[in-house]
């Protein structure tokens, strides 16, 4: 150790030292509160300063709470515990925006690439796209409305975009309830509450009493939604954030991905309620914006790393995609198969739908039609709510034999 | 059972005490769980399935001396069965009694069914009582099986160790429990949860310490084997496979591999009894002949660089 870390560990620095520690993961967005600041000094009092690995373990076992916070961890560690220099400039950056002289966009300066992403509010350029769109004109009458429905997004004005925007965000997704193994007090159950029975007999001084009922409680299920943003999709898929931010917000356990040439998770992007600021934090968080596609890769990425995390209590997929693969479907069909056999229903939305006509030519489209569940449009605002009266359908069966014949008849 | 043990004084106590139980865990792990015996803390253990979680809480029952009380999750995991229930039959006898008898005093007789004694105690109850002088250790197993609302449940006895009765009040426990939660990840487990525990990612072992637990828990392996078969699984985990193989899938393809007499790896015997360590189609179907010759020659090569356990 050189002079200036020993100085770190010093006795009467170190619980100060912890704390300023704490207080940069937080900046950098660990949910690190002051109780954890508290069990961090109690750990490390536990374990010592002797040995750095267990410094280390006994910090990160109290201050990380997944796994996917460990790489940040780990680069915040190194950095503030071996080089304190680069820690100062970091406290630099920190301390005016604690005690709330700058604004937060100042914060800026060469940091390692992770750090300084995190520790850096997104830019204000990228917000830009949405804050020209989103101021929402409420006063629109009743015909227009029906004409906007069954328009293509594609060639929509701006003034219609916005309508349909706010339209969109009142549509609900009545997905249906399915059982679950719990039991709510009702009027006409199908089991008798014990519980609730003996209470009332208690009280009822022997006369006979009327048996209190339970039934199985329903909850909708959990929904994954899988949107593809290449540059074919651009359009639609600006629009259907939209929709998304409103059925994520909707209900609980929705979960959504956007991939192009790479898979990102944007559901903790899309729970912020303010649209435009959920919708600014989603385009940050993305790369690959308008760029290629490689649904291939993307599916074979998500089934590896999502499926077990995202799909285990009979989960509906929806997956919103042109399907034109410029993998030109390289291992598609084999993901696509996957990812039927590990969820409830497997629903896709294609905007090229639209067209009568349209015929299931290319490569992807073709290798990927067999596994999926329902096939359906999605360019306008009429085809999404289409799309509520689907997922209110009863369906167990799977549709797929009468999907392979509509294919051999198109094909014909 | 033994009588109860101290708590482990430092990290390295900790780590002679699962070693002394043929647990072979790395620094950080011991340090995590020296933590949450230090500090009282539940022990949150996150990682792929079959490294090792739940045998964490089953080495440290025995390692201790405490009793060990399982609450494994599933679906529809309600109080009722873990936690506590009231025991209806009794209280529908004491009540008919009550009548026979003439005693219909309203008020006496609500408190007298709804008493401790009519109480039918379930694992995280009985985890609040000790057992035997010491208080047991507590693994909830699978968290990620159950639903939110039982983790919601999960809280107020998480941070306070305490269950609430509606009839009876507040129970709160005399000695706290060493609790230990386990979750393979199939969802997200909300925050408020982690926020109470000390989290850790039980990660796949090095070579070294797959080797040292491969030895320890199949003697009868012959030592080549036994480094062949950890350099095989290894490089497999290097491999795009949808389930990677855990520990718990390295010994049992071990044992698989004395039963059948084996010496060595060869691609014939691996063919045969790949079941043992990839459970998916696509999986095994991606180890093709020619693959496993190719990983068994890498495998043959690094098995002998393989040191011993740090």
């Amino acid at each position: 150790m050189s002079a200036s870390v020993t100085r770190l560990f010093k006795p009467e620095r170190l619980a100060e030292n912890i704390m300023h520690f704490c207080r940069v993961l937080r900046a950098a967005g660990l949910p690190v509160g002051p109780a954890k600041v508290i069990a961090a000094l109690e750990a490390v009092e536990a374990v010592g300063i002797e040995q750095r690995e267990d410094f280390r373990a006994a910090l990160e076992s109290v201050l990380i709470e997944r796994h996917d916070q460990a790489a940040l961890f780990d680069q915040a560690f190194e950095l503030f515990w071996r080089n304190p220099r680069l820690l100062e400039r970091m406290m630099e950056l920190l301390l005016p925006k604690v005690y709330g002289r700058t604004p937060r966009s100042e914060a800026e300066a060469p940091l390692p690439a992770r750090l300084a992403e995190a520790l850096s509010p997104p830019r204000d350029a990228e917000r830009e796209v949405y804050d020209q769109e989103s101021t929402i004109d409420a006063t629109f009458t009743f015909s227009p409305r029906e004409v906007l429905q069954s328009k293509d997004f594609e060639s929509m004005t701006a003034a219609e975009l916005t309508e349909v925007k706010a339209m969109m965000a009142r549509l609900r997704l009545p997905l249906r309830e399915l059982p679950t193994r719990r039991s709510q007090a009702a009027d006409r159950g199908t089991a008798v509450d014990l519980r609730a029975t003996l209470r009332a007999m208690t009280s009822a001084r022997g006369a006979v009493v009327p048996l209190a009922w339970r039934r199985r409680r329903h909850r909708p299920p959990p929904l994954v939604v899988l949107c593809d943003i290449s540059g074919s999709m651009d359009r639609y898929a600006r629009m259907l954030l939209f929709f998304l931010h409103a059925i994520t917000n909707d209900r609980d356990r929705v979960h959504t991905l956007l991939f192009g040439t790479r898979l990102t998770n944007i559901t903790r992007h899309l729970r912020r309620r303010d649209v435009d600021i959920a919708l600014a934090r989603v385009s940050a968080a993305v790369s690959d914006w308008a760029g290629g596609t490689r649904i291939g890769a993307c599916l074979s990425e998500f089934n590896r790393r999502w499926s077990r995390r995202l799909l285990a209590q009979g989960a509906v997929v929806l997956l919103i995609s042109d399907g034109l693969d410029s993998d030109v479907g390289h291992g598609l069909s084999a993901e696509m198969e996957r990812l039927a056999k590990s969820c409830r229903r497997l629903i896709w939305l294609n905007p090229l739908l639209r067209y009568d006509r349209f015929e299931a030519r290319p490569a992807g489209i073709r290798a990927m039609l067999p596994y999926v569940d329902d096939f359906l449009p999605v360019h306008n605002l009429e085809s999404l709510k289409q799309l509520a009266s689907v997922f209110a359908q009863p369906r167990t069966l799977r549709r797929r034999a009468e999907m392979d014949f509509e294919l051999g008849r198109r094909a014909a | 059972m033994t009588a109860p043990a101290q708590i482990p004084a430092s990290v390295d106590a900790v780590l002679a005490l699962l070693e002394q139980n043929d647990y072979f865990a790395d620094r950080r792990l011991a340090t995590s769980v020296f933590l949450a015996l230090k500090m009282g803390r539940p022990l949150f253990l996150e990682g792929e399935a079959g490294v090792g979680k739940t045998e964490i809480a089953k080495v440290l029952a025995r390692g201790l001396g405490r009793s060990l009380v399982r609450l494994q999750c599933y679906e529809g995991l309600d109080t009722a069965s873990a936690v506590y229930e009231w025991n209806y039959p009794r209280q529908m006898i004491e009540i008919r009694l009550a009548e026979a008898q003439g005693r219909v005093d309203r008020e006496a007789l609500a408190s007298n069914i709804f008493t401790e004694r009519f109480l039918i105690r379930r694992p995280i109850m009985q985890a609040l009582e000790p057992r035997d002088g010491a208080a047991p250790v507590l693994l909830i197993d699978e968290l990620d099986r159950t639903d939110e609302p039982f983790e919601a449940y999960l809280l107020e006895v998480l941070a306070e160790y305490q269950v609430t009765i509606p009839e009876l009040g507040a129970i709160k426990a005399t000695q706290p429990p060493i609790v230990v939660i386990t979750s393979n990840r199939t969802r997200e487990i909300h925050d408020a949860i982690k926020r109470r525990c000390l989290y850790h990612w039980v990660d796949f072992p090095s070579a070294q310490r797959e080797l040292a637990i491969v030895r320890r828990k199949v003697p009868g392996a012959d030592a080549r084997l036994s480094r062949e078969v950890v350099a095989f699984t290894q490089r497999l985990r290097a491999m795009d496979l949808f389930k990677s193989p855990g520990i718990a899938e390295t010994l049992d393809w071990a044992e698989a591999l004395v039963a059948l007499d084996r010496l060595a790896l060869d691609p014939e015997t691996i063919a045969n009894t790949l079941g043992a360590l990839l459970k998916y189609q696509d999986d095994i179907g991606a180890v093709t002949p020619e693959v496993a010759t190719q990983l068994v020659a890498e495998a043959r090569a690094e098995a002998e660089a393989i040191g011993p356990a740090s």
